[in-house]
């Protein structure tokens, strides 16, 4: 069945907004979502992917690789024509083997004809698109570490098993978790641009909507994805004018300091807090269609920006969230 | 109407004499649409549940559809398909093997014994579910065995999440000659969909039980539905929904439908009445008749929901009924998350060298151990084919004996299990810091990786308040939950904390104690008072807990330590910290100082 379609997705507009900014900008970095089961999370995250219009690509490049990059990898790529497809989502699941994310060692090329080849792993199917992790909080932490390093050098570098093999590798991470079973170190959840909370719906009008929407999606797909198409074909053109204005928009001076402050108001560690803030709320402002980076764009995106750098205190009671309103409201007022 | 009495509509709600029936509508609604509903849990191990799946296999073999079992240790290889390596050596050439997944796609993948399935395991049946697997992108659905006695235990909490129904079949009495309906066939157009007083009586009944993922509220309108088509109805009446909640949402409750809701509504049917007459004859307003008619279609709701309500009270399984009673929501960690560190081992950690092995499992082939093992026999191996009458190309021959896999050593996870004297005599003062301290070291796990779980024991009786854990958010629930006063059943605590570190001990990983007390018991191990018999049932459970080889520390806490303390410690070959003044920082650096090394075991 064809995926939901991203302007049906009822409600969750925090995440929903994350999600464009990462498509927008790609270097923001990864979005965290924090939440329970069933809020929608996965759904959203394939809409999105399945939103947006196909890449170019070499043809039989196992990477997915456009014809810039062929240029700078010829030994893996090669040189066939350029066809289009689809932007990949990769699922990765719990459990997955190094192996199997990274890649490895063709055991079938080694047996059969004892030659040495590599086995693209999930990391090089998530080039150019997304890659989803659900209860990445639940993964083993070197698998994690491994994939926050790929995410933000955007090439993975095999040396292992006597293969030396270098592959671009650049894709949005979207990682989500339950903090109830068990937590993220704070210096992962660090790697990760934005992150949102999303709550399951508690109005009963949102989640008959949703009951409603669902229903009639499973009794006639084709129909309910052409309903939606045009709001779907809104966002993509959205999504394309945000990415034509981001390099014309250049965040002045105050802004920059407005961002520093916040960082230092909240007390969040380390400067790439502030480097995500300002990128994210230059992203927005793109995405808003807006003629320069404001002050407005900052605070909004601010709670998903530095929510999770917060340094623990486990004493204290307030949330994150709360703490940064708090910050934002002193600062400016 | 006015005499209609509202509890009269509970008489609609069929009381289940037997949870097998409802088991037979589940059944038959997944069998008509195996991949839709995801599939099923079903609970209780006994003659009733074998005697169920035996039908369902029986129906699904008799339909052609695929049913096959699947067990908790599954490796991804079959799971998924891959390479058959075995078969690819003696072949010479890679022979592919098709997964379970791919195999029962179209049909059911039964899984025995489902509180055991490993994370991962659970993880990638997940995403078959949603997505499909293989080419065709068809999904199996998934039946789940669930032997979980531990209310703590439970299948995978992913996998439950994505199967629709859930049944009990602990009571049922029905497994002579147990008949599954007649073949059916759903068609999803043939329904209308359902009104929005049907879906929103549903989603307040979700929300009274507590069920806030969507996906239930989604299976649950889909159930509704296709119940009506089976029973040839066009539309879905108030026995669709009823069997929706009964057999989706009530299973799911996390809590017990709010009473003083019920209260409320009670009157509410007499007194609207008498007014409405007046309103008529004096003034009818603009709309009157619309807010009027919205006002019953309010209390239609209302009674549709609370109709609903009742049902799904009636069909929540007895003992998660009372875990709800009691106040413990249950808490459903991912059901074997311990026995997958366990495996760990075979993949990270310090390399030990190699050893004979098949590279699957998350295993890694050791590539030059496993040349280095083959080179030697190629002269005879070559020889070996060429009478068999084989030519080889492949520069290397290899069989599976050669194949060798990495070792590691790794350290095997910590958990620190907290037993909290919450009593009056300890207390008082020392709660608080102990709490602090709990939560401390619970801060400092995300850097060593260790776990915390904490036991709390008061008044007659002592309680698991937080297994082991690495959450920050659900121990600060726990302690700030933690009452204190009343006497001190020593025993009983050290009992709770001694099984909770066995329970963590057999998945593999090192358990730790820390007791923070006076020593002073005055409840024995039977919850009764008196002093005497208290202080021997301490002893004798701190001599189990020395029998177990269990590393504990007792930490007396109390203003003037006294020689309790020590002589609980000695009694349990345990070490002894004296702390009467610490504040929840000094505690935690006491404790960390006092804590051996972590144990270290081989893969």
């Amino acid at each position: 069945m064809a995926r939901f379609p991203f302007s049906a997705i009822v409600g969750q507009d925090e995440m929903k907004q994350a999600l464009l900014i990462a498509a927008v900008d790609p270097s923001v970095g990864g979005v965290m979502v924090f939440g329970d089961r069933g809020t929608g999370k996965s759904t959203a995250a394939r809409a999105l992917a399945a939103l947006l219009p196909p890449i170019t690509a070499i043809e039989n490049c196992p990477y997915g690789c456009s014809k810039e990059e062929s240029e700078r990898y010829p030994d893996v790529c090669g040189s066939g024509p350029l066809r289009k497809r689809a932007v990949p989502f990769v699922d990765l699941p719990l459990g997955a083997t190094e192996d199997r994310v990274i890649g490895s060692l063709d055991l079938e090329r080694a047996l059969r004809s004892g030659e040495k080849g590599f086995e693209p792993g999930l990391l090089a199917r998530a080039h150019r698109g997304f890659l989803y992790i659900d209860e990445i909080n639940l993964l083993e932490d070197h698998l994690v570490d491994l994939l926050l390093d790929v995410a933000a050098s955007g090439e993975n570098v095999v040396e292992r098993e006597g293969l030396s093999v270098r592959h671009p590798a650049k894709f949005v991470l979207i990682g989500s978790g339950n903090p109830e079973e068990g937590e993220l170190r704070p210096q992962l959840l660090d790697r990760f641009g934005l992150s949102v909370e999303v709550r399951t719906p508690s109005e009963i009008e949102t989640r008959i909507q949703i009951m409603r929407l669902v229903a009639e999606r499973e009794s006639d797909p084709q129909a309910f994805s052409d309903k939606w198409a045009g709001e779907d074909e809104k966002i993509l053109r959205q999504i394309a004018r945000g990415k034509a204005r981001l390099p014309k928009l250049v965040p002045g001076e105050n802004l920059l300091r407005d961002a520093a402050e916040l960082c230092l108001a909240v007390g969040a560690d380390g400067l790439r807090g502030e480097l995500t803030l300002m990128r994210a709320a230059r992203a927005l402002a793109a995405l808003k269609g807006a003629k320069e980076v404001k002050r407005e764009h900052l605070v909004e995106i601010a709670p998903s920006a530095l929510r999770h750098r917060l340094r623990r205190d486990v004493l204290d009671e307030t949330g994150s969230g709360a703490r940064i309103t708090r910050a934002i409201d002193e600062l400016f007022g | 109407m006015n005499d209609a009495d509202p509890r009269g509509l509970a008489g609609a709600v069929p009381e289940p004499p037997d949870p097998m029936e409802d088991a037979l509508i589940a059944a038959r609604l997944f069998l008509a649409a195996p991949s839709r509903f995801g599939g099923m849990v079903l609970r209780g191990s006994g003659p009733a549940r074998d005697a169920l799946v035996a039908a369902l296999g029986e129906r699904m073999a008799a339909e052609g559809r695929p049913w096959r079992r699947m067990p908790g240790h599954v490796d991804d290889e079959r799971l998924l398909g891959g390479i058959d390596i075995a078969a690819s050596l003696a072949a010479g050439r890679p022979v592919a093997q098709s997964g379970l997944v791919e195999e029962a796609a179209g049909g059911a993948l039964v899984a025995p014994m489902a509180e055991r399935i490993e994370d991962g395991v659970a993880g990638r049946l997940a995403q078959a579910l949603d997505e499909g697997a293989g080419q065709t992108g068809a999904a199996p659905a998934l039946v789940l065995l669930d032997d979980s006695t531990d209310p703590d235990e439970s299948p995978p909490v992913s996998l439950i999440e994505r199967l629709a129904f859930s049944c009990d079949l602990a009571a049922s009495r029905m497994w002579q000659d147990l008949a599954l309906p007649g073949e059916d066939t759903l068609d999803p157009g043939g329904i209308t969909p359902l009104t929005d007083k049907a879906l929103g009586a549903l989603a307040a009944t979700a929300e009274a039980l507590g069920v806030y993922s969507v996906r239930p509220l989604l299976f649950a309108s889909e159930t509704a539905r296709a119940h009506a088509a089976l029973a040839g109805r066009s539309e879905a009446t108030e026995a669709d929904l009823s069997a929706a909640v009964r057999l989706v949402l009530a299973p799911r409750a996390t809590r017990l439908p709010p009473v003083e809701q019920q209260e409320q509504d009670q009157p509410e049917p007499d007194q609207p009445p008498p007014e409405q007459p007046q309103d008529d004859s004096s003034d009818p307003p603009e709309g009157g008749e619309d807010e009027r008619s919205e006002d019953e279609r309010q209390k239609q709701q209302d009674e549709l929901e609370e109709m609903l309500v009742e049902a799904a009270e009636a069909a929540i399984p007895k003992d998660l009924l009372e875990q709800l009673a009691k106040g413990n929501a249950p808490r459903r960690t991912g059901g074997a998350s311990g026995t997958g560190q366990k495996k760990k081992a075979g993949t990270r950690g310090k390399p030990l060298g190699a050893r004979p092995g098949m590279p699957r499992g998350g295993n890694r082939l050791a590539l030059i151990d496993t040349l280095r093992a083959a080179v030697p026999w190629q002269q005879v191996r070559r020889r070996e084919r060429a009478l068999e009458g084989r030519t080889d190309e492949a520069p290397i021959l290899m069989r599976k004996e050669d194949l060798r896999i990495r070792r590691y050593e790794e350290k095997a996870p910590r958990v620190t299990i907290f037993a909290v004297d919450a009593s009056g005599s300890a207390a008082a003062a020392r709660l608080a810091e102990a709490k602090g301290a709990v939560e401390l070291m619970l801060a400092q796990a995300y850097v060593t990786r260790s776990e915390v779980a904490l036991v709390a024991f008061r008044g007659d009786n002592a309680e698991l308040l937080l297994p082991p854990t690495r959450s920050l958010t659900r121990a600060k629930r726990a302690l700030s939950g933690l009452p204190g006063g009343g006497g001190t059943p020593l025993a009983l605590g050290l009992n709770a904390a001694r099984e909770c570190a066995e329970s963590v001990i057999g998945k593999g990983r090192t358990a730790s104690l820390v007791i923070l007390t006076d020593g002073r018991a005055n409840i024995d191990a039977n919850g009764q008072p008196g002093r005497k018999q208290a202080g021997e049932d301490a002893e004798a459970a701190a001599r189990a807990i020395a029998a177990r080889g269990i590393e504990a520390l007792v930490v007396d806490i109390s203003p003037r330590p006294a020689r309790e303390g020590q002589a609980l410690a000695d009694a349990m070959r345990g070490r002894f910290l004296a702390l009467p003044r610490a504040d929840a920082k000094t505690l935690q650096s006491a404790i960390n100082a006092a804590q051996p090394g972590g144990g270290r075991r081989a893969a």
